[in-house]
């Protein structure tokens, strides 16, 4: 029982999650039933379970619908430009070491324009945390395909379908030697926080891939109309596997999409450690 | 580096001069004929606890040395035309955004590829109009080694002071060029830190500016919970999307610069006393013309210099303070040539020459000739 006056566990939590808003900006941007809100909860959420100073917590995003995240999270958080967080965000972790840096983004942001700084990125093992959601589409300017929209998928620029192939994100990663390599849909709340909540306390490139739903501009075009039909389609068609091989982490048009926490390794030395040793270097 | 004399050229004193200026973050990648900025970055930065990284390409570059301006440290990129051209769309981030940050573009022959060995001039304009928007940057030019050890200070302090990106430019002439040098004591010089908020968190608009039109400048990881955007914001940094804050944001950045000009002006008037007629000259071009006065004198020709040190703001004050016959002489097809013809009364001649070499004594000697009254 709740005695009157007293606040309950769930009312804390939102306060919590409220002070790590900015609440003199809502409401936000996003369409009902997008999945973008639900990948930020988590990690906020995730934020807090960790105890991680939100005055030592940098998030950094590119543009698009996604990259409005940056604008309401109440921590230092910069909007930056087109598939630019990514060196943004090495310049803050590389420059001070001790903050801890979150690039959260969409999956064009990241993978097309930003498809470089990703790559040599995890290449290079920088010690950032990167939220990628993946909504198969570039939201904010009207649904156009994009690096991640499945072949045969309807969009604006692929009336006809999508001739186009696209990325397998964790395969990618994984490939780069990223430490921490994880996928979720929007539908996995709980998984989706815990992978973030254990991400934090891990070093290194981490990625994970948060499949969202765009019911606005994706879903309505390729038979999933409302949010809930996405989301039906996600608890459907997901399956978890966390020892999948790449061919199984492909996602295809409509279909299975394979969840799971594909890597976590400890111990591979960071960009920023590396470079530790090479000042000393220089100093002897 | 020690007080004393070197043998440095144009890219090594670019290097040292930063950070002798107080520059500990680099972030770059390769291109003729900055690369040896980067090299010595490489070597020097850590030796100082700096940091050095070669990124994978000139966007990357320019988006971590943002970044890490953030943090507070004093920060720098070098490169050439190609490379500038890629930066371009987040110079206007950091225009829009206010951050300091100092770039390096050593002119090489262009457009596209061009002549990546050899000396051009033809960047001039693009450091001003490089990025979409209507925008103020600072720019400066220096013509020997030793001026650009020397500017790099005043560079670093212009963009701290003013929070505005400073395009420092060279030419391919200048850097591989090698000159004796002269390095000042440490103390020698007056280093400027950016402002710092004078109210604590919570407290502190983070875009609100003080009289000077410059707002204070919190770091990263000091709990004033920064919000910065390259959309149109307010004086809190968030995204207000209206002709009106747009008209206060877009006049407050151009005004800052605008109302300071004067003091970010700096100019060489040779011998311009009593001229008839004026060779304005630039970077390593304006070597050839200060012979070609000196001679041109002899010969009874009243010539004179003016070498815009700062190129942008645009020390126009200086072309209005004389009636004389202006000659331009710059490496590209005309590009100062047009500001001065803005603000000259008599006449304005361009002698322009295409690029890959400078001017000869000789080439602007002829020129002054048919001034001769
Ligand atoms: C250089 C540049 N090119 C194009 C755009 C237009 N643009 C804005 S957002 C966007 C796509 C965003 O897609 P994604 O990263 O998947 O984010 P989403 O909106 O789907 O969350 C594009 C193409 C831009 N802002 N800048
Ligand atoms: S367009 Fe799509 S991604 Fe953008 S806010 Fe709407 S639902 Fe979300
Ligand atoms: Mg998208």
């Amino acid at each position: 029982m709740i005695s009157a006056g007293k606040k309950s566990t769930m009312e804390l939590l939102r306060e919590e999650v409220e002070s790590l808003l900015r609440i003199d900006r809502l409401p936000h941007v996003w369409c009902p039933g997008c999945g973008i809100g639900i990948t930020l909860n988590a990690f906020l959420r995730a934020l807090i379970r960790a105890k991680i100073d939100p005055n030592k917590t940098v998030v950094v995003s590119g543009i698009g619908c996604t990259g409005r995240a940056a604008g309401y999270v109440n921590m230092d958080s910069f909007h930056t430009t087109h598939g630019r967080a990514i060196p943004f965000a090495v310049g803050i972790k590389f420059a001070r070491p001790e903050l801890n840096v979150v690039v959260f983004s969409g999956d064009g942001d990241l993978f097309a324009i930003g498809g470089n700084h990703f790559v040599n990125a995890a290449r290079r093992n920088h010690d950032i945390l990167v939220i990628a959601v993946n909504n198969f589409t570039y939201g904010m300017t009207g649904g156009q395909h994009g690096p991640t929209t499945p072949t045969g998928a309807y969009t604006t620029t692929t009336p006809y379908g999508n001739p186009d192939r696209p990325f397998n994100i964790p395969h990618l990663a994984i490939s780069l030697g990223a430490p921490y390599v994880a996928r979720w849909t929007t539908y996995h709340l709980m998984q989706l926080q815990n992978s973030i909540y254990t991400a934090l306390h891990r070093k290194g490139f981490r990625v994970i891939e948060v499949i969202s739903q765009c019911p606005t501009v994706y879903g309505r075009r390729n038979e999933m109309k409302s949010p809930l039909e996405m989301m039906e389609y996600f608890r459907k068609f997901s399956v978890r596997k966390d020892d999948a091989t790449f061919d199984e982490m492909e996602l295809t048009y409509n279909g299975r999409i394979v969840v799971g926490v594909f890597r976590d390794v400890q111990g591979i030395p960071t960009y920023e450690e590396r470079y530790n040793d090479i000042i000393r270097r220089a100093q002897k | 580096m020690k007080p004393g004399y070197y043998f440095w050229s144009g890219d090594i004193a670019a290097a040292e001069g930063a950070i002798f200026a107080g520059c500990r973050f680099y972030a770059g990648y390769p291109i003729t004929p900055s690369s040896e900025i980067a090299e010595r970055m490489a070597l020097r930065l850590p030796q100082v606890g700096g940091k050095f990284i070669e990124m994978e390409d000139e966007i990357g570059s320019i988006a971590a040395i943002i970044g890490a301006s953030w943090t507070g440290e004093k920060v720098m990129t070098a490169t050439s035309g190609p490379g500038i051209s890629l930066m371009n769309e987040n110079i206007g981030l950091a225009a829009m955004t206010e951050v300091p940050i100092v770039i390096v573009n050593a002119m090489r022959g262009a457009p596209s590829t061009g002549l990546p060995t050899l000396v051009g001039q033809g960047d001039l304009m693009q450091a001003k109009w490089g990025s979409h928007g209507s925008y103020e940057i600072i720019s400066l030019y220096p013509d020997s080694v030793q001026e650009t050890f020397d500017l790099m200070v005043d560079a670093f302090n212009y963009a701290e002071k003013y929070r505005v990106p400073v395009l420092f430019l060279i030419d391919g002439m200048l850097a591989h060029m090698y000159e004796k040098i002269y390095v000042p004591p440490e103390d020698a010089v007056e280093r400027i830190e950016r402002k710092r908020p004078t109210k604590p968190p919570g407290e502190q608009l983070i875009y609100e500016p003080d009289e000077d039109l410059i707002p204070p400048m919190p770091r990263i990881g000091e709990g004033y919970k920064i919000h910065a955007s390259g959309l149109t914001h307010n004086e809190k940094g968030y995204p207000e999307l209206t002709p009106q804050a747009q008209e206060r944001l877009i006049r407050r950045l151009n005004d800052k610069i605008r109302k300071h000009a004067e003091e970010i002006w700096k100019v060489e008037e040779y011998r311009t006393d009593n001229a008839d007629v004026i060779v304005v000259a630039m970077g390593s071009n304006a070597r050839a013309v200060r012979t070609a006065v000196d001679e041109a004198r002899k010969e009874g020709i009243k010539a004179g210099l003016l070498r815009p040190i700062t190129i942008w703001p645009f020390p126009y004050k200086y072309i209005e303070k004389y009636a004389v016959d202006y000659i331009v002489a710059e490496i590209n097809y005309g590009q100062i040539y047009h500001k001065v013809k803005e603000y000259a009364s008599g006449n304005v001649e361009l002698l322009p020459k295409m690029g890959g070499e400078l001017h000869t004594p000789q080439e602007i000697l002829h020129a002054l000739r048919r001034y001769k009254k």
